[in-house]
């Protein structure tokens, strides 16, 4: 059972070919580490698979949709609604108080305030936040905001998790705890999740791992 | 270290006297100066031969080991195909080990990517291991788990490393 597949993709950007012919796929619930060096395509795959660039040519299909043909409103609306998103650099609001992030996206889904703020709230303690609610962005540690990002992408039960190189700004300590937070969470919600990330130990929490290189997906050691 | 097959290898691209087997390992792999002794070499060649995986070619007039010349058999080919093709179980301080299988791997041909991605697999398996065992508990098991991934991620680092320079180790070597 397939809740994500790329097949054959091919992306260009201008003269520089980015994805090659890549395909991969990825099951509900399942934690899958994409890998590879800077410049190997694994970002456009990851771009591609969320919807957010249309491949040349290939196809994406999420909970047996193609997303590569949908139009933009569609994709826009499945992003706000099935996929969760996670980056480097928490990308929080930093007008707004942690519990404003988290309960953003559930503003924007049209859920009532009082709801959307209750639910928001509920995902504090889950994630080790406890009391830090009301604090603007810009009191919180790097840990602290990227918990709270990830607090923010789960809040809508997404089916799929993106998590672009969602430690990367933290140290090893830091780092850790906010993965094992993660998976936990994500196991507990039966969230599925495209993890990108160069750094092998941030890897070793996924299921399983593809590498990407020269725009292909290679899958243990062998090109698929 | 695996010196039998490490000869092995060696021997593959073209039958060669003892001494020049010596300078070849001595100047490939000879670790911090040390030198593979000649009672360790013929040693190990006498084993081989005894084991059908190398054979003398005729020695040449006036006798002693070093008018010997030796030639890989198919039985020895077979043993370096699967010495190579096979990934070490993943422990701190193999990068020795995994440089000789590289070195080897160049001189002959084979595929030294694919066995680098063999490797890298094996590796990240391992690591997964030890991230369950980590989260497992307690403390002392989490560092304990620490230790090996943070060794298992220098491999790791070399092997990226290797693999993007293989052309240019290739280059070095063959000349």
């Amino acid at each position: 059972m397939t809740i994500l597949s790329a097949d054959n993709l091919t992306k260009s950007f201008g003269a520089t070919v980015a994805l090659h012919g890549a395909s991969m796929s990825l099951e509900p619930g399942e934690i899958l580490a994409v890998m590879g060096p800077s410049g190997s395509g694994k970002s456009t795959l990851l771009h591609c698979l969320a919807g957010i660039f249309a491949p040349d040519s290939g196809t994406v299909t999420f909970d047996a949709r193609r997303l590569d043909t949908m139009s933009d409103r569609e994709r826009t609306r499945l992003r706000r609604t099935d996929f969760g998103f996670v980056f480097q650099f928490g990308e929080l609001v930093p007008e707004l108080t942690a519990v404003d992030n988290v309960a953003l996206p559930l503003l924007l889904a049209g859920m009532r305030r009082g709801t959307a703020y209750a639910r928001a709230r509920s995902w504090f303690p889950r994630l080790e936040l406890a009391g830090l609610e009301d604090r603007r962005t810009g009191e919180l540690s790097g840990g602290q905001a990227q918990r709270v990002a990830v607090g923010r992408a789960l809040v809508t039960g997404p089916k799929v998790l993106f998590a672009d190189e969602p430690t990367g700004a933290l140290d090893s300590l830091t780092g850790e705890k906010v993965m094992d937070l993660m998976v936990d969470t994500v196991r507990a919600e039966g969230t599925a999740v495209i993890l990108v990330t160069h750094d092998a130990r941030v890897a070793s929490h996924a299921d399983r791992q593809i590498t990407v290189r020269d725009g292909q997906v290679i899958a243990s050691g062998v090109q698929v | 270290m695996n010196i039998p097959t490490t000869l092995l290898g060696l021997l593959e691209p073209e039958p060669s006297h003892g001494y020049e087997l010596k300078r070849s390992y001595d100047t490939l792999f000879a670790d911090n100066g040390r030198l593979l002794s000649f009672g360790q070499l013929y040693g190990t060649l006498n084993r081989l031969e005894r084991d059908g995986q190398i054979q003398v070619l005729g020695a040449s007039p006036g006798g002693g080991p070093d008018r010997k010349q030796y030639m890989i058999t198919e039985t020895g080919v077979a043993q370096v195909e699967t010495w190579l093709s096979e990934p070490e179980r993943p422990e701190p301080m193999l990068q020795a080990t995994l440089f000789v299988k590289v070195v080897l791997a160049l001189l002959s041909d084979r595929p030294a990517a694919r066995y680098l991605d063999v490797q890298r697999d094996a590796h990240l398996e391992r690591m997964r291991e030890l991230t369950t065992m980590r989260k497992a508990g307690p403390l002392s098991r989490t560092m304990l788990a620490d230790y090996g991934l943070f060794h298992l991620e220098a491999d790791l680092r070399w092997i990226d490393m290797t693999a993007a320079r293989l052309d240019q180790l290739r280059d070095e070597i063959s000349r």
